[in-house]
């Protein structure tokens, strides 16, 4: 199609434009001048102050060891994720009696925020109030993750992952169902069975959504599990759950601290580019596009 | 299906409609009455009973009508003012809690302290009639009050009578120094309780309050009232004593650490742990909650540490702090003055204190409900305000003035942690504590100097 006007394909453009220059390109940039500056809450005294804040982030052992959390946290969340939902999403691909239903059911946990998820979780994990947490000690268990860091980051993996295999769920059932039945019928006739069908047919066929979900997931991981730790363990005990995305917000918000939140957040921000592009550089590669 | 034009027909109707309704109350009320502001960080039922004295406030004259909103927890009414602030669109009155009085403090042009607004719109407002401790915590070095003291708590010890009974402790006896702490705990642990003390606040009641009480330093620079290079002092003798008797209470089953900040709050109305330091305003839930018969005392004190007997201790809560931007008149700041004067008043005072738990600010609020009998009616009501009236104040239990406290908090907390997990001893902790939190300090101190 072309157009007449020169300028009509920039005016159908411009809406697109601004919302990503006013919800992407200007926060972003105002993260790069706040981590150069050093200010005070009000932002009434302002100082330029080179790389400091970053110097400061990047010499603390405390932010090395939340990296480190955040490398477990995001690894696990993702495979427990993709791993669990990819189960289900073959189970309920077969055919069997209830499939609506237990599609359906599947599909729930993704309507619910966070928060409500991790509040959740603690009436079932909360070592005083949930049923779950109450039995685990009654049955001579120490269970505690106010206290004990494997605990907690145990608890807060199981929270993520549990929220996302609903949307994991989805993508991997949708891809699932565009497989020509043709094929898998041509690959049982030839005498493959369910498990040989899945490795050399199903996966790589499935390959697409699951490097798609592989990216969305480590995104999850990294910036939207900030409500789940929040409600659950608020990054203890010590600094056992705190993630990356967590320090942001709570030296930003909590501790006012605008300029060293801002230089962890550009860190964050080069960390997430670098990761997708080693991906789409990478694994992409190996995708392959019915 | 909802097209794109029904959709700009539905979103032009929803908007109109708000402008009507936001249109009609405020327009009625511009013509007589100054409207004033006022975020504050009580969620219910507390914030309801606030929201109940604007209102009476507002009945009560006819020039200026308050308008309270709650804006979430503290931390988030903090943030959200400063947001409004650098927006220039600050609210007239936030409510802020005690931790970020050094951060409105260093705020400077942002706002505007009571006294100077006091003098200003020639409003009566004597700052001697609130009590010591209180008026400490929120005045300038020079002894100039900055912000309106409203809703203060102080950390007290609630025990749970039935469990002194069955342990052959006297109920009417509750331990008074540390080691007759440690032996009820043993005998409670005797009787088979799962939890014989705990601790809300565990920096507040355990290290700030600890410290104020045995009138020893929580930092240098008197607590951080002579100035912004204050570092911290928790790792002196008394504070590696008591958090290293804490640990081994923890070893031995005799407490039990419940979570950070007010998490362990539910423990003791639950009837699970049989004691607990926390706000004093745990009493009002305590008296909602308990099955069982309760006791409040004073905190316990080390008799080494304390030769002359324990000081006052200090106070928690949130104080009223007035606001500048760029578009107030001199009539709004008149208005906030009448609003002030009436949240002074003894019988405001008094009434909020007995409605609510927190701790009477004025002398005279305190008398009046000793007059009106409320101590009587209520066996133990009194303790958090005779804790915090029993000694004058001494540059240890004046208050913290530190930068950032929340974050020291924090810190404290998360090195706490790690100590009850077995990762390191009390000396390890606090050494680390005040490392970390002298950082937190210095950042404070370079960003707001000048």
């Amino acid at each position: 199609m072309t157009f007449d006007s020169r300028l009509l394909p920039y005016l159908l453009l411009a809406p697109q434009v601004a919302v990503t220059l006013v919800f992407f390109i200007w926060p972003a940039a105002q993260a790069v001048w706040q981590s150069v500056h050093l200010q005070d809450a009000f932002g009434i005294r302002s100082e330029f102050v080179w790389f400091e804040n970053f110097e400061h982030v990047l010499t603390d052992p405390n932010y090395l060891d939340t990296l480190k959390v955040t490398v477990v946290f995001s690894v696990a969340v993702t495979v427990l994720s993709m791993g669990t939902a990819l189960l289900l999403a073959v189970l309920a691909d077969s055919k069997i009696k209830g499939a609506r239903a237990y599609k359906t059911l599947l599909i729930w946990p993704y309507a619910l925020a966070p928060a409500v998820a991790a509040v959740l979780w603690m009436f079932i994990f909360n070592p005083d109030i949930g049923s779950f947490g109450r039995a685990l000690r009654a049955l001579g268990y120490d269970w505690d993750y106010r206290l004990n860091g494997g605990q907690a980051l145990w608890m807060v993996i199981m929270a993520a992952s549990w929220k996302q295999v609903a949307y994991n769920f989805i993508f991997f059932l949708a891809g699932l169902q565009a497989i020509p039945r043709s094929v898998m019928e041509a690959a049982s006739i030839d005498g493959a069975g369910p498990v040989r069908r899945f490795l050399t047919i199903t996966f790589p066929l499935l390959s697409p959504t699951t490097f798609f979900l592989l990216v969305v997931d480590m995104v999850y991981a990294f910036f939207e599990t900030f409500g789940t730790i929040h409600a659950l363990t608020q990054g203890g005990p010590g600094k056992a759950t705190e993630t990356l995305i967590f320090r942001v917000y709570h030296d930003g918000v909590v501790n006012n601290d605008l300029g060293g939140s801002s230089a962890q957040s550009v860190i964050l921000m080069v960390i997430v580019i670098a990761l997708t592009a080693v991906q789409f550089r990478f694994i992409e590669r190996k995708v392959h596009y019915a | 299906m909802l097209t794109r034009r029904k959709l700009a027909l539905l979103t032009g109707a929803a908007t109109t409609t708000a402008l009507l309704f936001a249109a009609l109350p405020g327009s009625a009320l511009a013509q007589s009455k100054t409207v004033i502001d006022f975020w504050h960080g009580l969620p219910q039922p507390l914030g309801g009973q606030l929201e109940q004295v604007v209102k009476d406030f507002n009945d009560s004259q006819q020039a200026v009508q308050v308008n309270a909103s709650y804006k979430g927890a503290y931390p988030e009414t903090m943030q959200a003012a400063i947001a409004a602030f650098r927006a220039g669109n600050a609210p007239h009155v936030v409510q802020m809690f005690e931790v970020g009085t050094a951060t409105m403090m260093a705020a400077g042009p942002a706002v505007k302290p009571v006294y100077q607004l006091m003098q200003e719109t020639g409003a009566a407002f004597d700052a001697d009639a609130y009590i010591p401790a209180v008026k400490g915590y929120y005045s300038s070095k020079d002894g100039k009050m900055m912000a309106l003291p409203f809703n203060s708590s102080s950390t007290i010890m609630f025990y749970n009578k039935d469990a002194f009974q069955k342990a052959g402790l006297d109920p009417n006896k509750p331990p008074a120094t540390w080691p007759e702490m440690i032996e009820a705990t043993k005998k409670l642990k005797a009787s088979g309780s799962t939890c014989p003390f705990t601790t809300s606040w565990p920096v507040w009641a355990q290290f700030e309050q600890l410290g104020a009480i045995h009138n020893t330093p929580f930092a240098s620079q008197a607590n951080g009232f002579d100035g912004l290079n204050a570092e911290l002092k928790v790792d002196a003798p008394l504070f590696v004593k008591h958090v290293q008797t804490l640990i081994d209470m923890q070893k031995e089953g005799l407490f039990k650490y419940g979570g950070r900040d007010n998490k362990p709050d539910a423990l003791f109305p639950s009837g699970e742990c049989a004691m607990i330091h926390g706000s004093s305003g745990l009493r009002s839930r305590t008296t909602k909650e308990a099955t069982f018969a309760w006791g409040a005392a004073p905190l316990p004190y080390w008799p080494e540490f304390a030769k002359d007997g324990p000081k006052n201790s200090i106070i928690g809560g949130a104080a009223f702090w007035v606001m500048t931007s760029p578009k107030r008149t001199p009539a709004e700041y008149k208005a906030v003055s009448q609003f002030f004067s009436y949240l002074a008043r003894p019988e405001v005072d008094a009434k909020w204190h007995m409605d609510t738990g927190y701790v009477p600010v004025t002398m005279k609020g305190f008398e009046l409900a000793k007059a009106q009998g409320y101590y009587e009616k209520n066996p133990g009501a009194d303790v958090p305000a005779a804790q915090l009236t029993r000694t004058p104040t001494t540059e240890n239990s004046m208050g913290l003035r530190l930068g950032n406290l929340p974050e020291i908090r924090n810190i404290i907390q998360e090195e706490l942690e790690k100590a009850f997990q077995g990762q390191q001893d009390a000396k390890q902790a606090l050494d680390s504590a005040v490392k970390r939190g002298n950082a937190v300090l210095r950042n404070f101190e370079r960003a707001n100097k000048g």
